[in-house]
């Protein structure tokens, strides 16, 4: 369903909603397109005209500063115009509805929506109903999808390590909640590595998580040996201290990573946050400030990949409009 | 019919007008950029022939061209890479055919995104007049006149050959 909504027939992206439902062959593409604008961030003017007189709207629904402002970010130095909008907190609590809010959105000319929902689904409804000339692209919705995240996660991995089929990635915490999980996982699959692990209590995987292609580990150091990257996974505040877990105390005890746990990782292991970290929960400072964090690297390359999703959007319906 | 092109004979030829150029001009140490594709396997040559100091930049002008809104991203756009500072510095920008002009337009943009050269000087292997902007070159391996639907291509990188092509008279892609 997500394939035709966001991938044209002669396979270009019209949205960009999940990473399920794209060939191995477009999350490369993204790659590739990615790696062109990394070297953006360098130069003197770190901004390319290719987005001039474009309106990106933020709509943002749940609070986020990493992701818009990366967002934000991206299309500016694509030079678009950029529109933050923080739903929650002006026309829903209005009573405008959804559907009202983007309705007045396009009528100021919008081009593209960047959507962050609580609620799954939320950016398809948005792509769904939003006028053929909008692109739209999931920021996160609910427990369901955060793509660009998954994206960016790949483009680390492909930096640092070159190839992805030889490698083993475990994914350490609350699987459950996790949509940058999920993508990760669909990302990384479709990328053909060798294993997938995810490593959690199992309060925090959902049922029959194997069918989405990984082994399980409930043990955090037998669940890293070897590994060549270690992801770990935002602990939300609300999951701390409730029925799932004990305390957040005991989670770094059994699941927060340390040097102590890496040492039957691979020695070139890296290990990575979508972030914003908590630190003594997921993982310790030794470990988030150290050698073999790409973390920072992860937000820099957050920008290269929006962009990448962008203007690749954006070139979707440029190409629509005049055929 | 027009006359069989031979690239080495025009590489030779350009090679020869671009040292005499630098010696009259007096830029003093300058850098050479290429377009990519084309025109950066001709930097290649001339780079080498010419025994430049510093490396070769190469640019990618795809998110600096005019027509993104008529027909989207170019695929397989490849960074671009300037090697060097070119803040005050003499540049040679190298491409294989001038035409529109349209290209040499996108990636004088991109240049001074990196910075403000003391100059840019245009070296080209094929002139093939059409064009659209007040733009020359200083230098060219041939001149011609050719038909809207007629253009020339350069396939490469080892051996550079050209070879005529008819294509429609519209003249996208062919900047």
């Amino acid at each position: 369903m997500s394939a035709s909504l966001q991938v044209d027939a002669a396979g270009r992206l019209r949205h960009f909603l999940d990473v399920e439902g794209l060939s191995r062959q477009q999350l490369i593409e993204i790659m590739d397109t990615a790696e062109s604008f990394a070297g953006v961030g360098d130069r003197s003017v770190k901004k390319v005209p290719l987005l001039r007189g474009k309106t990106v709207v933020n709509l943002f629904f749940e609070a986020s500063t990493r992701t818009r402002t990366t967002f934000e970010l991206a299309a500016k130095r694509l030079s678009a115009d950029v529109l933050n909008l923080n739903v929650s907190t002006s026309a829903t609590t209005k009573g405008e509805s959804l559907l009202d809010t983007l309705r007045n959105l396009e009528a100021m000319q919008a081009d593209m929506f960047v959507v962050r929902h609580g609620e799954s689904g939320a950016a398809h409804f948005v792509a769904r109903h939003a006028a053929p000339h909008v692109g739209v692209i999931n920021a996160g919705d609910g427990c369901h999808a955060h793509p660009t995240q998954a994206m960016l996660d790949m483009f680390t991995i492909r930096r640092v390590k070159g190839e992805f089929t030889p490698l083993t990635v475990a994914i350490v915490g609350d699987i459950l909640h996790s949509r940058v999980a999920r993508s990760q996982i669909h990302a990384l699959n479709t990328l053909g590595v060798r294993e997938v692990r995810v490593i959690a209590p199992q309060t925090l995987l959902p049922p029959h998580v194997e069918q989405l292609g990984v082994k399980v580990h409930h043990d955090l150091v037998a669940g890293v040996r070897d590994a060549d990257v270690i992801i770990t996974l935002r602990l939300q505040r609300e999951r701390m201290d409730g029925r799932l877990l004990p305390s957040k105390h005991e989670y770094f005890q059994r699941y927060g990573l340390t040097e102590a746990h890496l040492t039957g990782a691979r020695p070139d292991a890296i290990v990575m946050h979508p972030g914003p970290i908590n630190r003594g929960v997921e993982l310790d400072s030794g470990t988030a400030d150290g050698p073999r964090s790409v973390i920072l690297q992860q937000v820099t390359h957050g920008i290269a990949i929006r962009m990448a999703v962008i203007s690749m959007v954006m070139a979707g319906h440029a190409v629509e409009a005049t055929a | 019919m027009s006359a069989p092109l031979d690239a080495g004979a025009l590489l030779d030829r350009l090679a020869d007008e671009l040292a005499r150029w630098l010696a009259q001009s007096g830029c003093s140490d300058p850098l050479m950029v290429g377009i990519h594709t084309g025109g950066a396997w001709v930097a290649e040559q001339l780079h080498a022939r010419l025994g430049f100091r510093e490396p070769l930049g190469r640019l990618d002008i795809a998110f600096y061209r005019d027509d993104f809104t008529r027909v989207g991203m170019h695929p397989q756009v490849r960074p671009s890479q300037l090697p060097f500072d070119v803040e005050a510095r003499h540049l040679v920008l190298v491409d294989d055919v001038l035409y529109t002009g349209r290209t040499i337009r996108a990636a004088l943009n991109e240049l001074f995104d990196y910075g403000r050269p003391a100059s840019v000087a245009l070296a080209v292997l094929i002139d093939r007049g059409g064009r659209e902007l007040p733009i020359a070159a200083d230098v060219a391996g041939t001149t011609l006149e050719l038909p809207p639907e007629r253009h020339v291509k350069l396939s490469g990188p080892e051996p550079l050959t050209l070879a005529y092509v008819e294509r429609g008279a519209g003249r996208e892609g062919g900047q």
